[in-house]
């Protein structure tokens, strides 16, 4: 045993590039047999023919491409990038006063911060639930407003685009307040003395100096969520109300009842392009925020 | 303080915690509701107790349990590996490999799970337990190194070559001043793994065949059936779990470095 010990020891002193290698191959190799390859493969599948009983068939075609401009892909295209800038918006509506609030809340700072990661830690498939039993015709928002006497019907809330968007910016706030967090808290309070000693109002000097400083956890923010709502899958499966409500559903429904693998492929592959332009976007502007760091 | 807080921004973060705690609270609550209605009747412990009449809910439990460890402990093996290697090592294509590693944490899950179903099916390999394995192991390693990673940084480096110096040689210092510095990170680590394979829907729905029903896949079942106080027991379970976890693993990653020389 020694022998080989010492051996094997001597051979990587040799060689520092094998020393790093014999780290990173075995999780380089599931990485790139379990992730790289299944997406180059779907690549390839969204330029082939479609089979009839799934799968693909041999050959080379743009169509599943040129189909996305077909008005009823178009349509479920559009809605999915309008349904995840809404949210979005609304998260970074509700979540800066959030963050600000955090950011100066002195010994409460901790508790706050907690609260607000914990239910980003409980499963996903339980809150989307927990949305369904708050939000359907006998959930629990219907029978308070009934008791109350406002309703006497229940309102329909289920199964709407309004309830993909709630279950959406339900699930994914924590990902906005957390950033920009982070940029409030580390911004340099000095400046704002400095702002009022010179004679800025409150709001000139939230406007002028707190927002613009901020900028890069907003735009973080902003990427964390529109991301995730993009590729959203279960929440519009389980709050929309139609079988195709956003591209995750489309993609989902070409591998299971429609059985157009390639078109699905080609779809799944737009998504995961249309995620990367935008990590990009944010690499970009993260890269030229000079004021962020000193 | 110097600065005061306006009193209507007060009461709008206060709003916004209510309703990001609002749901999962009433879920709980009416868990233990005896009605099956959102009436509040009296305490009951019955839709526990129907749980356990149900033996698909136990399978399901094992199913997840199962894949839960199995991916864990390969994620977290590879993870580590990749951190080390990251922290101490130049190695030529690092910013390739890294793109290979951090492309997975932004890549919509279902782009994920539909890719490795191609491949599945592409190469016949049957779909149950191992693929789902296969499959969680890929997406947790990239969070496993993230970790880790983390922990290595915030390390003392000075330990390592203070036992080289004394005459140990790479794998001692290795099994005797690495690994023990570390352990929390990797705990906390594998931790955070498990709870994700644990709760893991979207990917798992691709890669799962007949009889390899995990705990989320049974509960998206039962919710796209009829709803019922079950669903909110079984939740609420699921919930203990992943909070137990995720709070062990807070615990492991911000315990101060241990030099157990």
């Amino acid at each position: 045993m020694a022998g080989v010990r010492e051996r094997s020891l001597a051979w990587l002193h040799r060689r520092p590039q094998a020393q790093a290698w014999s780290l990173l191959g075995p999780g380089t190799f599931w990485l790139v047999m379990f992730f790289a390859i299944p997406i180059i493969i779907m690549l390839v599948y969204s330029f082939m023919v479609r089979g009839i009983y799934g799968g693909v068939e041999p050959g080379f075609t743009i169509e599943h491409y040129k189909r996305f401009f077909d008005p009823l892909y178009l349509r479920i295209l559009f809605r999915t990038f309008w349904i995840s800038i809404v949210c979005t918006a609304i998260c970074l509506l509700a979540g800066y006063p959030v963050a600000y609030v955090i950011a100066r809340a002195g010994r409460w700072k901790n508790l706050l911060l907690f609260l607000v990661v914990l239910p980003f830690w409980t499963s996903f498939l339980v809150r989307t639930y927990a949305m369904i039993f708050m939000l359907r015709d006998s959930g629990l928002i219907n029978a308070w407003l009934m008791k109350l006497g406002l309703i006497q019907t229940p309102i329909t809330m289920l199964y709407t685009p309004g309830a993909v968007m709630a279950g959406l910016v339900y699930g994914f706030l924590p990902f906005m307040i957390l950033p920009i967090y982070a940029s409030l808290e580390k911004l340099d309070l000095s400046l704002l003395e400095a702002a009022e000693v010179l004679g800025a109002k409150p709001a000139a000097r939230f406007w002028k100096v707190t927002l613009p400083l901020s900028m890069p956890g907003v735009v973080a923010g902003c990427l964390l969520v529109l991301i995730p709502c993009l590729g959203s899958f279960l929440t519009p499966d389980l709050l929309g109300g139609a079988k195709e409500v956003m591209i995750g559903n489309l993609v989902q429904n070409q591998f299971s009842s429609a059985r157009n693998w390639p078109f699905g492929s080609a779809a799944s592959f737009i998504l995961m392009a249309a995620v990367l332009v935008a990590v990009m976007i944010y690499l970009r502007i993260k890269d030229r925020s000079p004021l962020e760091e000193k | 303080m110097a600065q005061r807080l306006p009193r209507s921004l007060i009461g709008f973060t206060a709003l916004v915690y209510f309703l990001l705690h609002l749901p999962i609270l009433v879920l709980v609550i009416f868990s233990f509701n005896s009605s099956r209605y959102v009436v509040w009747t009296g305490l009951s412990l019955n839709w526990y107790k129907r749980l356990l009449e149900r033996p698909d809910i136990l399978a399901a439990l094992k199913a997840s349990l199962i894949v839960g460890i199995c991916s864990t402990l390969v994620s977290t093996i590879l993870g580590t590996l990749i951190a080390l290697a990251l922290a101490r090592h130049k190695f030529k294509g690092r910013t390739l490999f890294e793109g290979l590693l951090y492309v997975p944490i932004v890549t919509p899950e279902i782009v994920v799970g539909i890719s490795l179903l191609i491949l599945f099916a592409a190469f016949k390999i049957p779909l149950g337990l191992s693929t789902i394995t296969i499959a969680h192991i890929a997406f947790n390693i990239s969070f496993v190194v993230v970790v880790v990673l983390a922990r290595i940084q915030g390390m003392d480096q000075n330990l390592e070559e203070a036992a080289m110096n004394l005459g140990a040689d790479e794998i001692t210092t290795f099994w005797k001043i690495t690994v023990p510095q570390l352990w929390p990170g990797i705990l906390a680590g594998a931790l955070l793994a498990f709870t994700m394979s644990f709760d893991d829907f979207v990917i798992t729905f691709f890669v799962s065949g007949v009889g390899s029903t995990t705990l989320p896949l049974l509960v998206y079942g039962m919710v796209r059936k009829s709803i019922e106080p079950s669903i909110n027991a079984i939740s609420t379970l699921i919930l203990i779990v992943t909070t137990a976890t995720i709070y062990l693993a807070d615990r492991f990653g911000r315990e101060q470095a241990k030099a157990d020389v």
